[in-house]
């Protein structure tokens, strides 16, 4: 996180590059088309909610971004960088970091050794393990266990900080509340308001629409694989939001210009 | 006082097995390939210990600082240029490929060293041996066969557990797709993890032709052994592999000393008998933890 922003691309209409920038990603799973034409962007600091129904190609999209799953056309850029071929390590060496669909720990590792791992191709050495255990105390008790003994919430815990130990710039969460107590998933929230405190970014599949929008300064709805609606959060209605959560009248897109994308990105760069 | 002969006798011929079988233990526990020939990998070692002895005109143990490192780079190479690739087209695939390694390895031998059994010059190890009590000899090839394994099998465990790279090596053994996904490059793990086996695989391939003969054909009857004691023993699990070729062992010398020709037999059916009981193998602490983690 303390890697200095890149010089903005020279032009006219750039203010603020944002960190990240999905431009018309086409995603296949063999003959099934997951994603059409996909775009998006993240401003750096900001926090994202990435929502939609079941099978809209939430998962895909981070996994897109994230690198295990391969974009057919389009581009994923990350400061600049074209990263749309690069294999998942060297998109982590560069700051991006997922906290995968249900958790994915390594079941036979122990809490500690799950973290490690996710320090294999670590962007910087901003996050030591004892960095960790100050963001999530409960799971420092448990560094000796095996992950598999933890109850869901701290594994859940586990997941983010086997992610944080990559010292990301944008963390992408993949439904971190599922099928944990409304109590957990609030500490949860509690510490992703922490780590973007501290800087970092967040690009968040939530299905709580009204955490979602709590938690986020922008959202993005994808109905079938296609982006429904795209707008900062106070610019829309939770009825909108619903609409095109499922697919109730024309696709909207509330999108202002770059500049009020960018503006986040002054709020939280500290 | 030949009983006790017969089990101390097998435990040690148990740690031959082991040796051989935990290299087989470890690819199929981090990549799931079964490979094929890697009994026929431990005979190209013993080949290649009887080229180096003749050629220095040194027994074979004086060898092993250039063999080892030779079996490692074959083995960074078989994994780089052939299992990897094999690795990409499904499950099949690399059963295919071993077991074409395999049969090209025994008939490659047969042309370049005819079937005639071999075997290799062990110096003055090889006819050295102590007594406990008054009826029990045991040989120092044996007995030091049976530590090599000991040391071997210490080394990965502790390799395993212990280092950064270990701590790679079950990740990937747990979960491969998340152990891409967080960053973990899986390639050159997956070389390094063949390179160790079959460097494990040449130095059993020494101690099988110390101890007895080989020849080109050898290298099946070791990998069936060495393939029984890695699922008596529980797949993934070192420890396991020891116990499994020490009951194997133990089985084949105890039969032995009854009916010779039931020996072979009997180790069979305790294989058998084990596949029906625990299918898992008796160690089978990674199956455990994956169902534990499946439901926590």
């Amino acid at each position: 996180m303390s890697t200095p922003e890149p010089a903005a691309p020279p032009g006219p209409a750039a203010p603020a590059a944002p960190l990240l920038e999905v431009t018309g990603v086409d995603v296949f799973y063999g003959d099934f088309q997951a994603l059409f034409g996909v775009s998006l962007s993240v401003a750096r600091g900001g926090a994202t909610a990435l929502v939609g129904a079941n099978g809209a190609g939430k998962t895909t999209l981070l996994r897109t971004i994230a690198g295990p799953q391969a974009a057919a056309s389009g581009a994923v850029r990350y400061r600049g960088e074209d990263l749309t071929a690069a294999p998942p390590h060297r998109r982590i060496s560069r700051g991006i970091a997922l906290v995968p669909e249900g958790r994915r720990l390594f079941p036979s590792l122990t809490v500690e050794e799950n973290i490690q791992v996710g320090a294999a191709a670590a962007a910087s050495k901003d996050w030591p393990l004892d960095r960790i255990y100050g963001v999530f105390p409960m799971i420092a008790r448990r560094r000796g266990q095996r992950a598999s003994t933890l109850s869901g919430g701290e594994q859940q815990a586990v997941a983010i900080a086997r992610a944080l130990a990559a010292a990301p710039t944008l963390l992408l969460l993949d439904e971190i509340s599922l099928g944990l107590a409304p109590r957990v998933v609030g500490e949860l929230y509690q510490t992703l308001t922490a780590l973007r405190a501290e800087g970092a970014t967040l690009l968040i599949v939530e299905q709580d629409l009204r955490r979602a929008m709590e938690a986020c300064d922008d959202l993005v709805c994808l109905l079938e694989g296609r982006v429904a609606l795209a707008a900062p959060v106070p610019a829309v209605t939770r009825e909108q939001v619903v609409a095109a959560y499922f697919g109730e009248g024309p696709p909207r897109d509330f999108r202002g210009s770059r500049d009020s994308w960018g503006s986040e990105d002054q709020e939280a760069a500290t | 006082m030949t009983w006790v002969n017969a089990v101390i006798q097998g435990l040690l011929l148990g740690g031959q097995y082991a040796l051989i079988a935990c290299g087989l233990s470890l690819t199929f526990g981090v990549m799931r390939i079964v490979n094929l020939a890697h009994g026929d990998l431990a005979v190209c070692g013993a080949y290649l210990g009887l080229v180096l002895s003749t050629v220095f005109g040194v027994p074979v143990w004086y060898t092993l600082p250039l063999l080892l490192p030779a079996a490692f780079l074959a083995g960074l190479a078989l994994q780089t240029l052939l299992f990897g690739r094999a690795l990409r087209h499904g499950v099949l695939a690399p059963v295919l490929v071993t077991f074409g390694l395999s049969i090209m390895i025994e008939n490659l031998l047969q042309v370049a060293a005819t079937s005639d059994p071999r075997g290799l010059n062990g110096g003055a190890l090889a006819l050295a041996s102590f007594s406990l009590g008054s009826h029990i000899t045991v040989s120092w090839l044996f007995m030091t066969a049976f530590l090599t394994a000991c040391a071997v099998l210490s080394g990965l465990q502790l390799l395993l557990s212990r280092t950064s790279w270990g701590r790679k090596v079950r990740a990937i053994a747990d979960d491969l797709d998340t152990a891409r996904l967080v960053g973990i490059r899986v390639r050159p793990v997956f070389a390094t993890v063949t390179g160790i086996a079959v460097t494990t695989a040449a130095l059993a391939g020494v101690f099988i032709g110390t101890i007895g003969t080989f020849d080109p054909l050898t290298g099946t009857n070791t990998l069936i052994f060495a393939f029984e004691a890695v699922v008596i023993g529980g797949i993934g699990s070192l420890w396991g592999t020891l116990v499994g070729g020490m009951a194997l062992g133990v089985t084949q010398v105890v039969v032995g000393q009854v009916n010779q020709a039931y020996a072979v037999l009997a180790v069979n059916l305790l294989f058998l008998a084990v596949l029906a009981v625990r299918p898992n193998g008796l160690f089978a602490r990674h199956q455990a933890a994956r169902e534990a983690g499946a439901l926590g």
